[in-house]
């Protein structure tokens, strides 16, 4: 997969939101096919304000606001992609990408195939997704099951600030089209991001391992993350030692990382916010059933949203994957009886 | 509480006046005319290019042809289906015409006549209902997008494209073709609706053939006419007779030079018939009667200009024949080149997904080459056994 090396930066983001408008400030000042669009990009710079000053500095050709309708700015977007241009589309909240969906899934994932290579697509869709930020209806769906579930589609979503910049512009320079998800609610987690000493981000379809640990893995991604993180140092008490694998990528799928590191724990938990039922977890839950059935001391369990509607904000907390779930989870892995 | 009662029911309830507000254009130069335009057997028929008729006569006697031809292929079951546009010639003529070298084609997957008339391979042009491949030819070498089935979807590329090309500084026009059932559809809305607010080089193509495959027009617009939708967007709506080429060229040829020269995207609606059904697997005698059919094809848009043509001493027997022969020949070679089996590759199954191969991918073509190799291997086995 393609690997990008971040240049060296002069100005320390502070936020998630900060590196995603830095990528993209980068990508458009290393190549002049990168336009960034959507609904309140330009002057607004964002409801998130995660594209702020891109339209005042590369013009509004560059960072342009559109009409409001999904499908129409994805459907363009294809367009001027089958033309040479790089675009970068905002589709502003997770639930108000599914007008767009019939663009997405019937062009955006298939153009390469429908055209034996000769038309790629290098279209970013970059959809702010979950919940946790006490969001009204429809703007905290996990929408990535969908994203997942179409061939062609690269599905990726950062979860710290340095994967922000680095995946977002290893996504801008991929030659396929890639859903990006963000964790909103990471939008204005801390950065962690030495200027000085940028690290090689990393290429699309890599996982890392966050925290090692001997006992069992957790496997997550996105605003999963630091839930999981937190989860294993609260386990440390019970005397679990918990490793904790970020997948940073969905499609494609590292499974040789989630597969290495169940072989030395034994035991997995996959963690993310989406349903259960027809969910990402439940596809690696049988990859790793396949893959480490020997060295698996227990089934693989899995902590995921319930499979309702997103609940209103006054209930999320309930529905979220939280640390105490986790570690109740994690209890049921010892498996003896 | 009764609605009179209502606070700011009623005008004498206001205490101040709302800001002052105008329609932002006069929608008079938009709207379609109530007629539509005619050439062929009306006075503005003194100004037609000879040279230009010719080849447009030339142009929709192969087409008729090529019709034919498809048809007959999906009866020998080398076609899967094939979506005819006999009556219709004239539209997908024009359509390929009036487009420079540079310009870009957006067809529906009624188009194909359209490709081929703009200089496709007709064996290319029919991958897609061959069942082969999807598409049959690279997009970018001859400026004619994929073959769209999903309706209308085809049209919001077309105004990227163009939009992308005129931010690039190119001289790019972008003509996008769909039916009038494609009209309901969000992405004629959204395209339309986007086409005339970055004031995009495109024209907008509606063939109204009276029916999206089974529903006729009256149930599907309750709009005056499908040219009155262009209106709302702010750009100007035409109705054209689809049926007369030399006015189907003319208005198609004034939109582009619109829309090359700045002034924004044109819809057109053509209105025609699709005279056969929608395809092969269709039966259109369930939906509308012989006389409807009958009717259009008095109005056939090959015999509208050859009685033109000849009545002026343009076209004599021998330019009759010359279309013909050069008709059969274009069939021919399309009945050899159908007639070849199509050679398909199935580990192609996994070549165009993504740039670079997943893992998963890579493990799901090792299995299927696995398979391929034991089937191989099994058939080798039999023809060594086999006593004959």
């Amino acid at each position: 997969m393609t690997t990008v090396a971040a240049k060296p930066v002069t100005t320390k983001p502070a936020t998630m939101a900060q590196a995603l408008n830095r990528a993209m400030r980068d990508a458009m000042a290393e190549d002049p096919t990168v336009h960034v669009m959507g609904e309140d990009v330009g002057a607004l710079g964002g409801v998130f304000r995660i594209t702020d000053g891109l339209a005042k500095e590369f013009g509004e050709d560059r960072c342009m606001d559109t009409p409001l309708a999904e499908a129409g700015i994805l459907g363009a977007a294809v367009g001027m992609a089958m033309y040479g241009l790089r675009p970068v589309v905002e589709m502003q909240f997770d639930a108000f990408a599914y007008p767009a969906f019939e663009q997405l899934i019937s062009h955006v994932a298939k153009m390469r195939n429908r055209t034996r290579g000769a038309m790629p697509l290098p279209i970013t869709i970059r959809v702010p997704y979950g919940g946790g930020i006490g969001g009204v209806e429809h703007h905290c769906d996990s929408s990535e099951a969908y994203y997942v579930a179409t061939p062609g589609l690269t599905v990726v979503t950062p979860a710290t600030v340095e994967d922000a910049y680095g995946l977002l512009r290893a996504s801008i320079a991929s030659d396929d089209p890639v859903i990006f998800l963000e964790p909103k609610r990471l939008y204005w987690s801390k950065a962690d991001w030495s200027p000085e000493a940028p690290a090689v981000v990393p290429g699309i379809g890599k996982a890392l391992v966050r925290r090692a640990g001997t006992s069992a893995t957790l496997i997550t991604y996105g605003p999963s993350l630091p839930v999981c993180l937190e989860a294993a140092e609260a386990a440390r008490e019970e005397g679990w030692d918990l490793e904790v694998v970020d997948l940073r990528s969905l499609v494609p799928f590292d499974e040789e990382t989630v597969v290495a590191s169940v072989r030395r724990t034994g035991r997995a938990v996959v963690v993310h916010e989406s349903g259960g039922f027809g969910g990402p977890g439940a596809e690696i839950a049988a990859r790793v059933t396949e893959r480490c059935f020997h060295h698996l001391e227990a089934p693989v369990l899995r902590v995921t949203g319930f499979d309702i509607p997103y609940p209103p904000p006054m209930l999320e907390k309930h529905h979220l994957p939280g640390v105490d779930r986790i570690l109740d989870t994690v209890a049921r892995l010892q498996w003896e009886n | 509480m009764t609605v009179q009662e209502l606070p700011g029911a009623g005008a004498s309830h206001r205490s101040t006046q709302p800001p002052a507000w105008r329609p932002r254009t006069d929608a008079a130069p938009l709207l379609p005319d109530p007629e539509p335009y005619r050439v062929l057997g009306t006075p503005a028929a003194d100004r037609l290019d000879p040279e230009l008729m010719r080849r447009c006569y030339a142009e929709l006697v192969r087409g008729r042809r090529y019709n034919a031809q498809a048809t007959a292929l999906t009866r020998q079951g080398r076609l899967a289906v094939y979506p005819s546009t006999v009556g219709q010639e004239a539209c997908e003529i024009a359509a390929a015409l009036v487009l420079e070298d540079q310009d870009w084609l957006f067809p529906s997957y009624r188009d194909t006549l359209a490709a081929v008339a703009r200089g496709l391979d007709p064996v290319q042009a029919l991958t897609l209902l061959r069942g082969d491949w999807h598409t049959g030819y690279d997009p970018r070498e001859h400026r004619i997008a994929p073959l769209s089935t999903p309706l209308a979807t085809q049209l919001p590329h077309a105004v990227g494209l163009a939009h992308a090309a005129r931010l690039r500084g190119d001289d790019v026009v972008a003509l996008a073709m769909v039916g009038d059932g494609g009209t309901s559809e969000g992405d004629f809305h959204e395209a339309m609706n986007f086409a005339a607010v970055w004031q995009a080089p495109v024209v907008f193509l509606v063939q109204n053939n009276g029916f999206a495959i089974s529903v006729p027009l009256a149930k599907q617009t309750a709009a005056p006419t499908l040219a009155h939708k262009a209106v709302g967007y702010g750009m100007p709506g035409r109705l054209v007779d689809g049926n007369d080429i030399a006015a189907m060229h003319e208005v198609l040829s004034e939109a582009v030079r619109r829309a090359r020269s700045g002034g924004g995207p044109t819809m057109i609606e053509a209105v025609t018939y699709r005279i056969e059904a929608h395809t092969n697997a269709d039966d259109a005698t369930r939906y509308r009667g012989d006389a409807e059919v009958e009717a259009w094809k008095a109005h056939d848009p090959i015999e509208l200009l050859e009685r033109e043509l000849t009545a002026r001493g343009l076209l004599d027997e021998a330019g009759i024949q010359a279309a013909k022969d050069a008709a059969e020949e274009m069939a021919a070679a399309l009945r050899d080149g159908m007639n070849a089996e199509p050679v398909v590759d199935p580990m192609d199954l996994f070549a165009h997904v993504y740039a670079e191969q997943t893992d998963r991918l890579r493990e799901q073509a090792a299995m299927l080459r696995a398979e391929l190799d034991a089937a191989e291997q099994e058939a080798a086995e039999l023809e060594e056994g086999d006593p004959s």
